[in-house]
């Protein structure tokens, strides 16, 4: 057990816990009773092994990004989770997990998704091994992320369109947990983020943690040196930057960046940076920092990038945040948008809106020139291409 | 005497109706409680809104949001109870989500809703052990009852321990879902609801989410201590407004077909 290892009912310090009414608590108390037991399973292993290997194509690749380490003056490293199958990181969690809702026995799988990339992963995850899937979306979200619900259909998904609320990510959320109320004994629900109640958050972590096992062994071979200097990851709920960290959180010389989306601007009201400016509360079941009023209600948050405009925060983010393991930085719409532009000219490689957040870390941080500064790439920017279109040649 | 522990002494065939405060108008509140006591109802739970309500369907959901647009907050909605022992004689319940009750902060809430005389809270999101730790002696402290939901997917070892650490009542979800769901049959239900007879718990039973007529009246009184609807009766005032007449209308409807 590490320092910031979750205990054993689901805290991270103060935050995180299963905030659920009793109607979700037989199954999400089944599913803690058998998580660690079910990851540590040689079934387990060898099928979620063999599939990251054969089938997303991992290890995803460490890349020296020369141009941008000569702009910032030190050695800067992509971890490569675009060119994971079907785009982003997503697909290490959802394999992960419907493997484990097979092996609970469950026969139906529903998802949450904003973006449509955890959509698309679940999707895909249930065509691969032949379980029926159910994304909840925002109505308004189905609209805004067109390529990708068309992906999901087309993977034999059915896409619900959830109504309720502003027709976004927290509701599509709040919907998946309501089919998941209605439908206990033979659903499944596959959580995109680390979010959610115990033990969301820590089984997501671990699924994720993959890419900080592969980091520690590509910088070894890149560098001679396993640990980093620095890791940098955008955060939304946060499961790029809990994979990126995680088999990093006990080697206190390796500084953790965590960047939020700004949006707008930190003040300006329209942000989703819910450790820079929200408060703590609880959401989906966790204790955590998220956007809400004074009176506890939650609010919608803004960000041009849809896989960060998430209220809250996983629990494992907010507490790293508050006791300074992780920074936490925010970047707006217009700086990740400068980063996005300035690695496709420099490097060739188009990032997703998200990870361009992460990238737009890069200057406000003072690097020395022998530091290894490794940022994870968690997505390519196919999703996005119509907004970057729109911004950089619509003028 | 708790009102809660006096009247299911003395009562069976109980009818409790729900309804969203600050719903449809913000000062809605009293005349709606007012009309429901007037019409015969025996308690009240009172809906304290809130914008990601987990364990409410869309009309619940709907009614939450609309309210919270007409400006209702826990504050407001503690400035509209204050007086209600004035008229109000039946047991009231307030029922709502832990995260704006933590905003507002818990013993103030407490205190704040013991000062209106309220009975008992219900709040799905609050976890037993959560409330065991934490909260149960506060609620003790201001007299307030915390009531526990259970479903048929809850164990039986799961009911006897929330049924040993509980007062009042126990909230039983009729069938898996969220209120307003009607998913399964009268004959499964029958079973679930028999089967938690059989149990020998020691605090009364009311049967809600998915009650909506006579026939889900008689059906819960004959298998607990009565029924809560809320759904069927937030459609009602939706449709014919709150007016005495209209309340009392559905209430007798319920009660007696």
């Amino acid at each position: 057990m590490g320092k910031y290892s979750v205990s054993e009912n689901g805290m991270y310090g103060h935050f995180g816990g299963a905030w659920v009414p009793e109607m979700l608590y037989p199954n999400v108390e089944n599913l803690r009773q058998n998580y660690l037991k079910i990851l540590a399973s040689d079934e387990f292993q060898k099928l979620f092994t063999q599939l990251m290997k054969d089938y997303v194509g991992r290890p995803t690749p460490l890349t020296y990004a020369e141009k941008l380490s000569n702009i910032y003056g030190t050695n800067i490293y992509l971890k490569r989770e675009d060119l994971a199958h079907t785009g982003a990181h997503k697909i290490n969690n959802a394999i992960g997990q419907v493997i484990m809702a097979k092996m609970l026995g469950k026969t139906r799988i529903i998802a949450e998704t904003g973006a449509g990339q955890h959509g698309v992963a679940t999707a895909t995850a249930c065509a691969l091994l032949d379980v029926k899937c159910q994304v909840y979306m925002g109505a308004l979200d189905i609209e805004r992320q067109a390529p990708n619900v068309a992906r999901m259909r087309m993977l034999g998904a059915e896409v619900v369109p959830a109504t309720s609320g502003n027709c976004t990510l927290k509701d599509a959320t709040n919907e998946a947990l309501r089919d998941w109320i209605s439908n206990p004994e033979d659903t499944f629900y596959v959580i995109g983020s680390v979010v959610g109640p115990h033990p969301y958050p820590d089984l997501v972590a671990r699924l994720q943690s993959i890419i900080s096992k592969e980091m520690r062994e590509q910088l070894k071979e890149h560098t001679g040196r396993e640990l980093p200097d620095y890791v940098i990851a955008c955060i939304g709920g946060g499961s790029n930057a809990a994979g990126s960290f995680y088999n990093f959180l006990d080697d206190e010389s390796v500084k953790l960046i965590a960047v939020e989306a700004g949006g707008l601007g930190l003040d300006s009201g329209e942000t989703a940076a819910s450790i820079a400016r929200g408060t703590e509360g609880i959401i989906h079941g966790s204790r955590t920092m998220l956007m809400q009023t004074d009176d506890g209600q939650i609010i919608e948050p803004y960000s041009i990038s849809a896989g960060l405009d998430y209220p809250g925060v996983g629990p494992l983010h907010a507490y790293l945040a508050h006791c300074g393991r992780e920074t936490v930085l925010s970047a707006t719409d217009d700086e990740a948008l400068a980063a996005a532009r300035l690695i496709t000219m420099k490097e060739g490689i188009i990032p997703a809106l998200e990870s361009s957040h992460a990238l737009a870390a890069l200057p406000k941080l003072k690097f020395k020139k022998d530091d290894n500064v490794v940022v994870t790439i968690s997505g390519r920017g196919d999703k996005d291409m119509a907004t970057y279109l729109k911004r950089f040649f619509d003028k | 005497m708790n009102r809660i522990d006096d009247i299911f002494s003395k009562k069976d065939g109980l009818l409790s109706i729900y309804f969203t405060a600050g719903y449809p108008n913000l000062n809605d509140t009293m005349t709606v409680l007012n009309a429901l006591q007037k019409a015969g109802v025996d308690f009240v739970e009172i809906g304290m809104p809130f914008s990601d309500p987990l364990a409410d369907g869309p009309v619940i959901q709907r009614a939450s949001l609309d309210a919270l647009n007409n400006g209702m907050t826990l504050h407001v909605l503690m400035q509209q109870l204050k007086d209600m022992r004035k008229t109000i004689t039946m047991p009231v319940t307030l029922m709502g989500y832990i995260n704006p009750i933590m905003h507002y902060g818990v013993e103030n809430f407490l205190r704040d809703a013991a000062a209106c005389d309220v009975d008992a809270l219900i709040v799905p999101d609050l976890p037993w052990q959560e409330y065991l730790d934490n909260y149960k002696a506060l609620f003790e402290k201001y007299g307030l009852h915390n009531i526990p939901l259970i479903a048929p997917q809850t164990p039986d070892d799961r009911m006897k321990f929330l049924d040993d650490n509980a007062d009042g009542f126990i909230y039983m979800v009729a069938s898996a879902g969220i209120t307003g769901n009607i998913k399964t049959s009268e004959g499964y239900r029958s079973r679930y609801f028999d089967h938690v007879s059989s149990l020998g718990l020691k605090n009364k039973r009311m049967i809600g989410f998915g009650v909506k007529d006579n026939e889900g009246f008689r059906h819960a009184c004959a298998h607990a201590s009565g029924a809560i609807i809320g759904t069927a009766f937030v459609n009602h005032i939706k449709e014919h407004g709150i007016s005495e007449e209209a309340i009392k209308a559905f209430v007798d409807g319920i009660r007696k077909g």
